[in-house]
């Protein structure tokens, strides 16, 4: 794994400081090619692997990616699935059952198991959640996906409500049928990797915040630092400068004293920005990976 | 774990999975399920280890139950919260509340009797930049408020399809309930319910039965007056916006969920952080972390302020309480009232008790020429 990685809050209005800056954030990023612009700053500067939501209009990313295999030799995804606002609001709108009806084949097995004229076995649910992946990494074939994260809200939803093998059937679908690593992204990285652990996946990996003044490590920051310690999880570390409270040298060079930690990502929109982490990460993490 | 409180999560649909999840990971509680569509709850059986429970009666029956979140449609809400409190247990209700406010205040008065813990959802009072507004306001350093922009915003019905309950007014559903509730909690936080309700108009957009967008005028006595500007049916925002902009005669405040702007003409001995001029507060700065983090601290914050105010035993003030509650659907109320009948409406129709009135605001509102 390249210890760098950029990521792409930025180019959908992901803010934790402001919606004026979100907004303006969407203004600029509205036509694929600014996000492309950013992309190949960030290419060249050696950053190879884009950490993104499964969002549809990063379909067009994957296609420009593809139309040019020469420029783009390096180039890989690490697509983080589900975009969770895509069913949150058909849930909404359409209810539980119908947002379900919605995202799946219709009829077969599970129009009659919602009409409850069959039960579901558990290998029917498995099935349900193999088609949901699916559909998810339909946009990224034919680019190289080497490790496939499922996206925060959902890790913390399986891993607060205790789903029994929620964490195995992921991961067992994406070793065997996309040949990549399975991985998490999550806000509460402590009690995760005890989940994980619990369902037989040792030394998972990891993303989740982690910053020199404990922004948003629920579970809490010595925790964080134990678990690291611990050998037991290859960490992704992000929001390591905690929405721009922590100076980027300073940030940069505490994660890169922690034990456990594979790599950084980070989402920036000016050539600027994108170097000196380049180069921070350089000077303390070693040269490019 | 003997000491843990045991808590159901009835109604397994967007919210109420979300507050199974948070439940279930709190470290003072087991959680149990109730869920009585047979494909989800049979689902939960197989795949969570917590109790999974068919029906509300049989939950009713289990002895050891401490508490009951009722996550269903809120048309449900009423007759559910009253068999929880009948039977003793304490209860923490998706919002909004009640869809008549007279359920809501006989609620809150057989909770207050009985000594239960009473709540309702309404996440932003714990959000950290709507919790700064409240401290600026209550400071008094804002001098006298005089006009307030209440606005929330989101992408839910972009097209005309086939609805659920949420689009069933009947149902407690439409913008007013789901999405205008939210505002009006706050502006009912900060200055009360108001005295009058004007220029209230509920219109469909793509909706056939019911409000895609919400707009209406609202007074209290002391000549605030409160705009209120909602609409779901905007696709610009990625998810739900609240925004209030407040303005007072020692300056302005506007707060969403992720910042606090303050400009104040002269700085204030009463809020000694804050300097003449802008003074911007941003939510990850206020925030405090929580044990468990699922779409975002309040969510948290609010399931863990309910338990603690059970374990406490203290009967002392919670959050978002069932009275809280019952001000926002008098005031939502007030709105239906008034968007029906076009007059404008100065009390939802029976006048409640009033603990902030006295004779002197009355003989004042007396001489008030009209609203």
């Amino acid at each position: 794994m390249d210890k760098l990685l950029f990521g792409d809050n930025q180019f959908f209005g992901v803010n934790h400081m402001s919606e004026d800056k979100a907004r303006a954030q969407v203004i600029r990023f509205q036509h694929t090619h600014a996000i492309m612009d950013v992309l190949d700053t960030a290419y060249d500067t050696g950053i190879h692997t884009f950490m993104c939501t499964t969002h549809d209009r990063l379909a067009e990313v994957v296609a420009r990616v593809i139309a040019d295999p020469v420029r783009y030799a390096d180039f890989k995804f690490f697509p983080c699935m589900p975009y969770a606002h895509k069913y949150a609001n058909a849930v909404t709108e359409l209810g539980m059952i119908g947002a379900l009806r919605h995202f799946l084949p219709s009829g077969g097995l599970l129009a009659a198991a919602i009409a409850g004229s069959k039960a579901l076995a558990s290998k029917d649910v498995e099935g349900i959640g193999q088609l949901l992946i699916d559909a998810e990494m339909k946009m990224f074939s034919g680019v190289s996906t080497p490790v496939i994260f499922v996206q925060n809200v959902v890790t913390d939803l399986i891993l607060g409500m205790g789903i029994k093998d929620g964490f195995r059937i992921f991961d067992d679908h994406i070793r065997k049928n996309y040949a990549a690593e399975p991985a998490y992204i999550t806000m509460n990285l402590p009690m995760l990797l005890e989940a994980l652990e619990q369902q037989g996946i040792r030394k998972p990996i990891i993303c989740s915040n982690i910053n020199k003044i404990g922004f948003r490590m629920s579970g809490g920051f010595d925790a964080y630092l134990a678990a690291l310690k611990s050998g037991r999880v290859r960490a992704i570390a992000m929001s390591v400068f905690a929405s721009g409270a922590i100076p980027a040298d300073e940030a940069i060079h505490w994660v890169s004293e922690l034990p456990g930690i594979e790599a950084i990502v980070f989402g920036a929109s000016s050539r600027a920005n994108i170097q000196n982490t380049r180069e921070l990460v350089d000077k303390y993490m070693g040269a490019q990976a | 774990m003997n000491d843990k409180l045991n808590v159901a999560v009835v109604g397994m649909g967007k919210m109420g999975l979300s507050h199974f999840a948070i439940v279930n990971a709190h470290p003072a509680v087991t959680a149990i399920a109730c869920e009585s569509t047979g494909f989800l709850a049979d689902g939960l059986e197989k795949y969570v280890s917590s109790k999974v429970c068919r029906s509300y009666a049989d939950l009713l029956a289990y002895d050891d139950l401490d508490a009951v979140v009722i996550a269903t449609p809120s048309r449900s809400h009423a007759a559910m919260v009253r068999q929880a409190l009948d039977r003793r247990l304490n209860v923490f209700c998706e919002k909004p509340f009640c869809l008549d406010w007279r359920d809501s205040e006989a609620l809150s008065a057989q909770a207050a009797e009985h000594g239960l813990v009473g709540q309702v959802g309404y996440h932003y009072r714990f959000v950290a930049s709507f919790r700064e507004m409240k401290r600026i306001l209550d400071s008094g350093a804002l001098g006298r408020v005089t006009q307030v922009l209440a606005e929330a915003y989101g992408p839910v019905v972009l097209a005309p399809k086939r609805g659920t309950w949420r689009t069933d007014k009947a149902e407690g559903g439409g913008s007013l309930f789901d999405y205008a509730a939210h505002p009006v909690n706050l502006l009912n936080w900060f200055f009360g319910v108001p005295d009058a309700v004007s220029g209230s108009v509920l219109t469909p957009v793509f909706s056939d039965a019911t409000d895609d967008q919400v707009c209406a005028t609202l007074q209290w006595q002391d000549g605030l007056v409160a705009q209120l500007a909602v609409n779901w049916s905007d696709e610009s925002f990625r998810k739900m916006s609240t925004k209030i902009s407040i303005i007072g005669t020692n300056g302005r405040i506007v707060a969403d969920r992720q910042e606090c702007q303050l400009y104040l003409r002269q700085a204030s001995p009463a809020l000694p952080d804050y300097e003449k001029g802008w003074t911007v507060r941003y939510t990850t700065d206020l925030t405090q972390d929580q044990w468990f983090y699922l779409r975002g601290e309040e969510y948290s914050a609010q399931i863990d302020g309910f338990v603690k105010a059970i374990h406490s035993n203290s009967r002392g003030p919670v959050e978002n309480d069932f009275s809280s509650a019952a001000q926002t659907d008098r005031t939502l109320a007030m709105i239906v009232d008034n968007a029906s009948s076009g007059v404008v409406v100065r009390d939802a129709t029976a006048p409640p008790v009033r603990p902030r009135r006295n004779w002197l605001r009355r003989l004042f509102r007396l001489k008030q020429a009209s609203y």
